[in-house]
């Protein structure tokens, strides 16, 4: 499992994933293999309906595969999942409004079993990882949709969990709120070192984040390409004006499009 | 039929047969004493023999001793508890095997509430829409009288109907009437309440897309406002009409009323005839579900139509 | 006749207060939406004063407000006494037995599939039917006293409050399970930490509906035998005895003790669901 230092995460093979529907058995997942390694960031891409969602909720053991196999740190998923292994964003913030946002990040917290003077602590560190001091106290509808989501990435990290799964996270955001929030992504990655799993419908936004970018498409939901990205681990926003970076969105472009000539 | 719907079906059927189980098991020890009284008095050994001793034992331990006594707890004339079967055998001769007009007959007395029922449903609901709508056109009304509209919600106004009946009684007004009244003011009120949320319920965007036709306030009504508020009206009119049901079965209370289910359950109560109570209980509740029932499916055909619902 | 001509001036004066009130500067202020019903309310028992004066409308037929408020004053004790046999004693009780129990069997309906697609249905049915009528028999199964009267409460609230209750504790969205699902939070976890709170607007709802249904059943089933104590009792026996003005003040005790029992249960959700869209106002 170890090769060079590094340690594979996330490993797929095979991976197979049915789902059987009024209107049939839905191929949701065919044939995918993936490994992920420690620290890597990696943006899955695809139409709706690729099955991009799909693995990620696999991985969270919120879904069952229904053939290959499927690794979270060595375990099986549910076994990943009971020893909490992972963090999860919603699309949606998805807090509490009846829960302050300290108590909203303590609740896994709470779950967890952590004690009182060790959740007042996290709740501290994680609000000013996501740059929301002074807004324990606040309750979410009293923030805007920018705010609640940054609150609720602070709840997937609150915890020790080193690997963090996002789902679309930014997607109902508009464009210059979540510019910034990507920025912030980013720097909080370098700080934590976890290991991302971002799924996004948006190539600039996967090209701009990610260390690999794996390129999905639907009917049956498949990999189509998995691209290593050449770009430099310190990523001002400017980058995406880069020759690189146009390349690597072309590459993705071209893979979305291949995956949809399938037809 | 679809899966889920098999599967529901079957449940329902199995928590119906677990309630009959229950109450056939209910009725043993609700009606032994009195079986073992009826019993002692045939001949019949009991245990213990005196009925003053039974009365302090539980009716579990006595179930036991005199387990020979079990089959007549389902079989007595005026049962605590009358079993399933009795009261089925109640309700099927008093309806299909005696003649509607008969003063036995339970379809006449149902009849007798259903006819006050909708009287008083028919003008508690016509005056409630139109209320609403004044509500909703003038601004003094919906200031002074909605408040007091929404509170009557919280209060037993049921407790006027023994008022009601003997005031109108007193001024010779007798039958029918005094009932429909009290039937139209419970039904009233969520009506109007009911009519004030639908008739408000258009978002301003589409209110003022009829601002941009330059429409009048009829046209809004009419065209916007009135459909708007179906859903509402429907939701509302099913609680009415179990209210006014339940007004037309209380106004039977008071009078000493001859005819009508509230009629019946009083008499029963009077006599200690648990069967009869039974059954103009079930009546009274198979009206209620048809009458609610009816207005669902009249409900789904206009909305269906009208393109509200699917 | 003098007196229906005031009757007539009051209500044109009290229509042009409210109407001046309604198009004025400050119609959408607290104050003018707590003094217009309130001006309703008076000039209405203004005019029935006058009107029943003015006319001579007979005591047994229409008693005036100021009859009513002197035998309304002249009987607290009594008027006491029937409240605390009818509202405290028997609604009371029964209510707290009749939602607490349903309360609890909502959860069981709520973990056990089977249950909610059996028992809902028949509970959905039940919630809609007469249910008052069961009286005469809770009567005679409970006795003459104040436990029949709660029995009967118990019968009519337990349905409705199931029914709000089950669709509360599934009112929290897939996503908001999936999350717990991530913690792997056990059952009893997600359910106080979740799904409880998520219920609660649906569980005052139900609540709400229980107060006046609580009421109904306790007064009118003293209509079917009660000891010579309580507010149907009282109602019942003053009609026959054609003391109307006795009637009016259970009357008003009985929409003082609904409009309490009802606000009381709205301030306390107020409390809890201060977050709910509906109360943030």
């Amino acid at each position: 499992m170890t090769t060079q230092g590094t340690t594979t995460v996330i490993e797929a093979k095979a991976l197979d994933l049915t789902f059987q529907t009024n209107d049939g058995p839905i191929h949701a997942l065919k044939d995918v293999n993936l490994t992920v390694d420690k620290g890597e960031f990696v943006s899955f891409i695809g139409p709706s309906g690729c099955g991009k969602t799909t693995f990620l909720r696999c991985v969270a053991a919120l879904e069952a595969p229904t053939g290959g196999t499927l690794t979270v740190n060595g375990m099986t998923p549910d076994e990943a999942r009971r020893n909490r292994a992972y963090g999860y964003v919603f699309q949606a913030a998805g807090l509490y409004p009846w829960r302050t946002i300290a108590k909203n990040i303590k609740l896994p917290l709470e779950i967890m079993g952590y004690s009182a003077a060790e959740q007042d602590e996290r709740v501290r560190n994680v609000l000013e990882l996501v740059d929301l001091e002074g807004f324990g106290g606040k309750f979410p509808w009293q923030l805007s949709g920018g705010m609640q989501q940054r609150a609720s990435i602070a709840r997937a990290l609150a915890f020790d969990a080193d690997i963090l799964l996002m789902d679309e996270p930014f997607g109902a955001l508009d464009e210059i709120v979540r510019d910034h929030l990507n920025e912030q992504l980013l720097a909080l990655w370098a700080r934590t070192e976890k290991t991302i799993g971002f799924v996004t419908h948006s190539i600039p936004e996967a090209v701009y984040l990610s260390t690999k970018i794996v390129v999905m498409s639907p009917r049956p939901g498949r990999i189509t390409d998995v691209i290593d990205s050449p770009l430099p681990k310190e990523r001002p926003l400017d980058i995406r004006d880069s020759q690189e970076f146009i390349e690597v969105a072309h590459r993705v472009r071209e893979g979305l499009r291949a995956g949809h000539a399938d037809e | 039929m679809s899966n889920g719907a098999f599967k529901a079906f079957w449940a329902v059927l199995t928590v119906l047969a677990i309630i009959v189980a229950f109450w056939y098991a209910a009725c043993i020890p609700m009606n032994i004493k009195g079986v073992l009284t009826e019993q002692e008095r045939a001949g019949a050994v009991v245990q213990p023999p005196s009925a003053k001793d039974r009365r302090d034992l539980s009716e579990f331990g006595l179930v036991l001793t005199n387990s020979f006594a079990i089959p007549a707890t389902w079989d007595q004339d005026r049962p605590r508890l009358p079993a399933p079967h009795q009261v089925a055998v109640e309700m099927w001769e008093t309806t299909v095997q005696k003649k509607i007009t008969s003063k036995r007959s339970l379809v006449y007395h149902a009849w007798v509430t259903l006819s006050a029922t909708m009287l008083g449903f028919a003008i508690g609901t016509g005056l409630g829409i139109v209320l609403a709508v004044g509500i909703v056109h003038s601004r003094v009304m919906d200031l002074s009288v909605m408040p007091w509209a929404i509170v009557s919600q919280t209060i037993p106004i049921i407790a006027l109907a023994p008022m009601i009946i003997v005031v109108l009684y007193s001024v010779g007004i007798q039958g029918i009437i005094p009932k429909a009244v009290i039937s139209a003011y419970l039904s009233f009120f969520p009506v109007v309440v009911g009519m004030v949320k639908g008739l408000r319920s258009p978002d301003a965007m589409q209110l003022d897309l009829l601002r941009t036709y330059n429409a009048s306030r009829a046209q809004g009504f009419w065209k916007l406002r009135l459909p708007a508020s179906l859903p509402y009206l429907f939701t509302s009119l099913k609680i009415g009409i179990a209210a006014s049901l339940v007004g037309a079965i209380v106004g039977e209370l008071p009078t000493g009323a001859v005819a009508g289910l509230g009629a019946r359950l009083l008499a029963g109560s009077y006599y200690g005839q648990t069967v009869q109570i039974w059954s103009a209980l079930f009546a009274a509740a198979l009206l209620a579900a048809s009458l609610v029932g009816l207005l669902g499916l009249v409900e789904r055909k206009v909305l269906k139509r009208m393109g509200v619902a699917q | 006749m003098i007196l229906v001509l005031f009757a007539f001036l009051l209500w044109l004066l009290g229509w042009w207060v409210n109407g001046r009130l309604a198009s004025g500067p400050y119609a959408d202020t607290r104050m003018v939406r707590f003094l217009a019903p309130l001006i309703f309310g008076l000039t209405i028992i203004g005019i029935w004063e006058l009107v029943v004066r003015g006319l001579e409308v007979s005591l047994v037929i229409l008693p005036a407000p100021s009859l009513i408020a002197v035998r309304f004053a002249d009987s607290l004790s009594v008027l006491w006494a029937d409240f605390v046999q009818t509202i405290i004693k028997g609604a009371f009780s029964g209510y707290i037995i009749g939602c607490g129990a349903a309360f609890l069997t909502a959860i069981a309906v709520d973990r056990w599939e089977f249950l909610r697609l059996g028992l809902l249905p028949v509970g959905n049915f039940v919630a809609a039917l007469p249910i008052v009528g069961t009286a005469p028999i809770l009567v005679m199964w409970f006795g003459f006293d104040w436990h029949s009267k709660a029995a009967v409460v118990v019968v009519m609230v337990f349905f409705p409050m199931l029914v709000n209750t089950v669709a509360g504790l599934r009112e929290a969205t897939a996503m908001q399970r999936d999350l717990m699902e991530t913690y792997a939070a056990s059952y009893w976890q997600s359910f106080l930490k979740l799904r409880l709170p998520a219920a609660m607007p649906f569980i005052f709802n139900g609540l709400k509906i229980s107060t006046t249904l609580a009421l109904i059943g306790a007064i009118v089933a003293e209509f079917f035998g009660s000891p010579t104590l309580g507010m149907g009792f009282r109602i019942s026996t003053s009609v026959g005895q054609l003391s109307l003005d006795m009637v009016w003040a259970e009357i008003v005790v009985a929409a003082l003790a609904g409009t309490a029992f009802y606000g009381l249960v709205a301030m306390v959700e107020k409390a809890v669901t201060f977050w709910h869209p509906s109360q943030r106002g």
